[in-house]
């Protein structure tokens, strides 16, 4: 059932992501990747991540993406003519973006028992509960403690200086994007 | 566990990214297939996770944040390069060209 779940979403986020770099018109391109971003948000939650998938949609379906076309909007860039390059520069992407394609799709392959017994040092067949044992925890720590509790602890104890320093990169980015927009900086 | 189904996709989406970069010539579709790359790697995070626990959700939180700051301050570019040339195609900014 999950499997035949993932793979409607899987093909739904392909065709829309295939549709965004397609599309002439720049709104349609950005409402294809929104809708690319609400199937990734349903397979985030098919993997167990379902805080991920909440923000997932409220940051970037939500906040990133009426930025977009907030932008696209203010320049009036609704009928563009098209803007793909020439023959040469399409064939020249077909074969890098194969060429990647197929190097990065041999990971579909992956079983955990299989990358397990890959990690591990031992010679002969491993264990993916002993092997990631991490996981197994964390799966116990959101049962017990809930979805945002088992990821808000690490994020506050462990990875505490990180999200500060955070803090400092969005006032910056802040700071940056009103002297850029602003008209005589 | 959906693990090798989970990093296939995140493959596609991040190889259809970088086509998208290397097609077009509009700054701001340019923008929305990185943000597509950068989908495709959280993926791969949130996949992972299942098996390393909770910090690769935390390392999409991260990606999430940096990638909200990166759209703020491309837009506000492609906004000043706007004013100053009426276009976003990426043939007509040619200011660092020798």
């Amino acid at each position: 059932m999950t499997q035949t779940v993932f793979y409607v979403f899987a093909a739904f986020a392909v065709v829309s992501a295939a549709l965004c770099i397609l599309q002439r018109n720049a709104v349609s391109a950005a409402l294809w990747l929104v809708s690319t971003m609400f199937s990734l948000a349903a397979i985030y939650v098919l993997l167990d991540a379902q805080f991920i998938a909440a923000i997932q949609v409220l940051v970037y379906a939500g906040a990133v993406m009426v930025l977009f076309l907030f932008v696209i909007m203010l320049l009036n860039l609704g009928q563009a003519s098209s803007d793909m390059r020439g023959a040469s520069s399409v064939a020249a992407t077909v074969v890098i973006v194969g060429l990647l394609a197929i190097e990065l799709f041999a990971l579909w392959r992956y079983t955990p028992r299989r990358l397990a017994s890959e990690i591990s040092q031992a010679p002969a067949f491993a264990d993916p509960a002993t092997v990631f044992a991490a996981g197994q925890l964390a799966q116990q720590d959101a049962a017990a403690r809930g979805v945002v509790g088992g990821l808000a602890a690490p994020l506050f104890q462990i990875y505490l200086v990180p999200f500060e320093i955070t803090s400092i990169l969005l006032l910056a980015a802040i700071v940056g994007a009103v002297v850029l927009a602003k008209r005589n900086a | 566990m959906l693990l090798g189904p989970a990093l296939g996709l995140s493959a596609i989406l991040f190889s259809l990214g970088v086509a998208g970069v290397l097609l077009r010539r509009n700054a701001i579709i340019l923008f929305m297939c990185i943000e597509l790359m950068l989908n495709a790697v959280n993926l791969t995070f949130v996949a992972l996770a299942q098996l390393y626990g909770a910090s690769g959700q935390i390392m999409v939180f991260f990606v999430m944040t940096v990638a909200a700051a990166e759209a703020a301050v491309g837009l506000a570019i492609i906004l000043a390069i706007f004013r100053h040339k009426q276009s976003v195609d990426l043939q007509n900014i040619n200011l660092l060209r020798g």
